[in-house]
């Protein structure tokens, strides 16, 4: 007797031991943590992931205002924060089996199409974004769009501008103000090189942040109309040869982590090494965290230019948050989503949190918010990012963003780039043969 | 009735294989068929599977990526057999010695690599073998005079990276195997050997050579098939699966990247058959020359 009581035991014990793995697997890894924002027992807990820990302060200020602003439809928002390939993977496979999804969720902008494959698993937010469509930059939805439907809501503009370290520059008798054109920038480069040792900027083997901005001088981009590759392109030949001029003449050279925004490239930008990024504004949040020995000494500016007159900014990168046809509530989701995306209180707090550009542009006209002095960018930077952007305001291009887009980027940023920075492979050759690797890829 | 069925002589043996046979069929066969059907179609975000026939295939002839892939994990394997085989051999038989001192002291310190993380491990040797100044691999190799290396971005210089790695971490496990193994030979065998005037060398490759033969043939199989399917080491030491020109990438990465990175499940089928297939044929082919699939009376 007592035997069968133990077998019984041991089956119970056993089945409850996979039904427990079962279970873990469908929570997420990763630091998870739940904001109330004042709500009361009735709220509905949403579930919210992202790869930005940032973006989540910038939801728990939000949350306070539309628990006050709805106490009938009160939410409870449970954040899990993970690293960036960790989240979009476990999220994409989550959205394929259709269990474990959050109700929301952050997608880069170089993972979204993977998630507009086929018929996208994601709820439509046309009806939500529509009351806002009139306030912000259309061509920010439009990069989270398929066959005009909106599956995510952006979150900033990302125009590219140079961040120059004065202090540098200054030691190498090099005015930021009077580099317009590329060979300005060349010239002063020589000139810092030769006066201090460091080098003007970086040559980026990870990252296409410079190509894309020197495509969009010229009206071109990654994918001809039809959203096809066109890596090999008369452009894109001229943007790098450009590049590897500026590192044949030690204006720029290739940095530890590929690219400004790595943890080991802020290292070196901290210590003084390299003097400039051109990167979208989003860039600024990197300083103020990462970079602190360099506050009060960078200025913002806009990039230079192949020629006078072409179009000096780009917009680059960008998040699209999106809600899941698993979600608990939809409509729910998409309401607050709106709110605490487009609306304009979030836009000025996208501002003030994060320190992004925002989408509804006539929060950049708008003085008291723009150049706070309790701001901490405000304080950080030389020169108020504002100036710099309402200045180029119309010239912001964009780079499209296609099915084809991951498969370019990730040829481009393990293979061609490095090729070319750093074994001196022919560009022409370089381009060839990633146009190639990428056609048979998307074969 | 219940009870006879439980005590019965001749059911125990399959109710206590049952766990393993379960766990097989479910987390192994049924994977295996359902991965082989899936590399036959496109698969798409919850959607309907496609069936393509051997398009998947036919693609992954024509990808040189892959066949960077294949030729990595190939050369780590190799390359892996060739250091973690002779030197756990070879220490395993030092500390065995009766005249090693601390003989307990060098087994743990062996070992105690694989008790670490991958992951934490594969971080670190990241930051020893950065390509600034200051790492520490640069900094050691600046004592004399050598120019920084940028050891994550050069086929061979990464290779070193990943090798060290390996070894680090599984030398001591594969010392400890052979230890185990070195424990069965009988002592009687040496003393033997030594009255004959056998030296040390010669009872070194008459004796225990031999007679650690099982151990080496299942040493080399499971390193085999661990090199083979090398990634997290490779995922670590690159912090993500886009090493530079591909340099770190495996067989297993390039599924990792087909699948689960760019959704493309069906194709990432047919990676993961062909690296099943070649694992199988390596392997099937080692134990069949190693004579394992011999009767035991003729080996």
């Amino acid at each position: 007797m007592k035997k069968k009581v133990w077998i019984v035991l041991l089956v119970l014990s056993m089945a409850t031991w996979l039904w427990g793995c079962g279970k873990t697997s469908t929570t997420a890894g990763g630091e998870t943590s739940v904001l109330d924002g004042g709500a009361g027992e009735d709220a509905v807990e949403l579930s919210y992931w992202t790869f930005v820990e940032l973006h989540g302060q910038h939801f728990e200020k939000m949350l306070e205002k539309w628990n006050t602003a709805n106490p009938d439809r009160q939410i409870k928002l449970n954040v899990t924060v993970m690293p960036y390939d960790d989240m979009h993977n476990k999220l994409s496979i989550a959205v394929q089996t259709g269990v474990g999804a959050p109700d929301i969720a952050d997608i880069e902008l170089g993972k979204f199409p993977d998630f507009l494959a086929g018929t996208p698993q994601l709820v439509e937010l046309n009806d939500v974004i529509d009351p806002y469509r009139d306030t912000i930059v259309k061509s920010r939805i439009d990069l989270y769009s398929k066959d005009g439907v909106n599956y995510g809501i952006p979150t900033h503009v990302g125009a590219s501008v140079a961040f120059y370290n004065t202090e540098i520059l200054e030691e190498a008798g090099v005015d930021y103000k009077t580099i317009v054109t590329w060979e300005d920038f060349k010239q002063a480069g020589i000139q810092v090189y030769e006066k201090t040792g460091k080098y003007m900027g970086t040559a980026d083997t990870s990252a296409t942040w410079e190509l894309s901005q020197l495509l969009a001088q010229q009206g071109a981009d990654f994918t001809d109309d039809a959203g096809n590759p066109t890596i090999n392109s008369e452009p894109l030949v001229k943007a790098l040869t450009l590049l590897k001029d500026l590192q044949d003449n030690n204006v720029i050279a290739t940095i530890a982590g590929g690219q400004p925004d790595t943890e080991e490239a802020y290292g070196e930008f901290n210590a003084g090494n390299y003097a400039t990024a051109f990167m979208p504004l989003w860039q600024m949040s990197r300083y103020t965290n990462y970079m602190k020995d360099l506050s009060g000494k960078i200025a913002i500016a806009p990039i230079p230019v192949i020629e006078e007159g072409m179009p000096r900014s780009v917009g680059g990168g960008g998040t699209g948050t999106v809600v899941t046809k698993t979600a608990k509530d939809i409509e729910l989701a998409k309401d607050f989503l709106a709110f605490a995306k487009l609306s304009e209180d979030a836009n000025i707090e996208i501002w003030n949190t994060l320190g992004f550009d925002p989408v509804n542009m006539d929060v950049w006209e708008m003085k008291d918010v723009t150049h706070n002095p309790d701001n901490q960018f405000v304080q950080y930077f030389i020169n108020n990012p504002f100036d710099v952007l309402n200045d180029i305001k119309d010239e912001i291009r964009l780079i499209k963003s296609t099915s084809a887009s991951p498969t370019i980027n990730i040829v481009l940023c393990t293979v061609t780039l490095n090729e070319v920075f750093e074994d001196g492979k022919d560009i022409k050759q370089a381009l060839d043969d990633a146009q190639a690797q990428i056609e048979q890829e998307l074969k | 009735m219940f009870k006879k069925f439980l005590y019965s002589q001749k059911v125990a043996p399959y109710v206590f294989v049952l766990p393993f046979v379960l766990v097989f069929l479910i987390f192994w066969v049924y994977p295996l068929i359902s991965s082989f059907g899936m590399s036959f179609q496109k698969v798409t975000l919850g959607q309907e599977a496609a069936w393509i026939g051997i398009d998947n295939y036919e693609k992954l002839m024509g990808d040189g990526v892959f066949l960077k892939a294949v030729t990595n994990s190939a050369i780590y394997m190799v390359l892996t057999l060739v250091i973690l085989i002779p030197f756990p051999m070879l220490f395993a038989v030092l500390i065995n010695n009766k005249f090693m001192w601390a003989r307990e002291f060098f087994k743990s310190s062996f070992f105690f690599p694989a008790l670490t993380s991958v992951v934490v491990a594969g971080t670190i040797f990241r930051l020893m073998f950065g390509e600034m100044e200051g790492s520490l691999i640069n900094s050691f190799l600046g004592l004399f005079g050598v120019e920084p290396i940028k050891f994550l971005k050069g086929q061979t210089t990464g290779f070193i990276a990943l090798l060290a790695l390996a070894t680090w971490r599984w030398t001591g496990v594969n010392m400890l195997y052979f230890l185990s193994g070195l424990k069965n030979i009988p002592d009687e065998y040496y003393e033997a050997a030594s009255i004959d005037g056998a030296s040390p060398i010669q009872r070194f490759t008459k004796i225990t050579m031999p007679l650690l033969k099982p151990t080496t043939i299942y040493v080399l199989t499971i390193s085999i098939y661990a090199g083979l399917a090398m990634f997290i080491e490779s995922m670590m030491l690159w912090n993500g699966n886009n090493s530079p020109k591909n340099i770190g990438l495996t067989i297993v990465g390039y599924l990792y990247r087909q699948g689960i990175e760019k959704n493309n499940l069906g194709y990432a089928a047919a990676v993961g058959i062909v690296l099943l297939v070649i694992t199988m044929v390596i392997n099937l082919t080692q134990l069949a020359f190693t004579g394992m699939f011999k009767k035991e009376e003729e080996a």
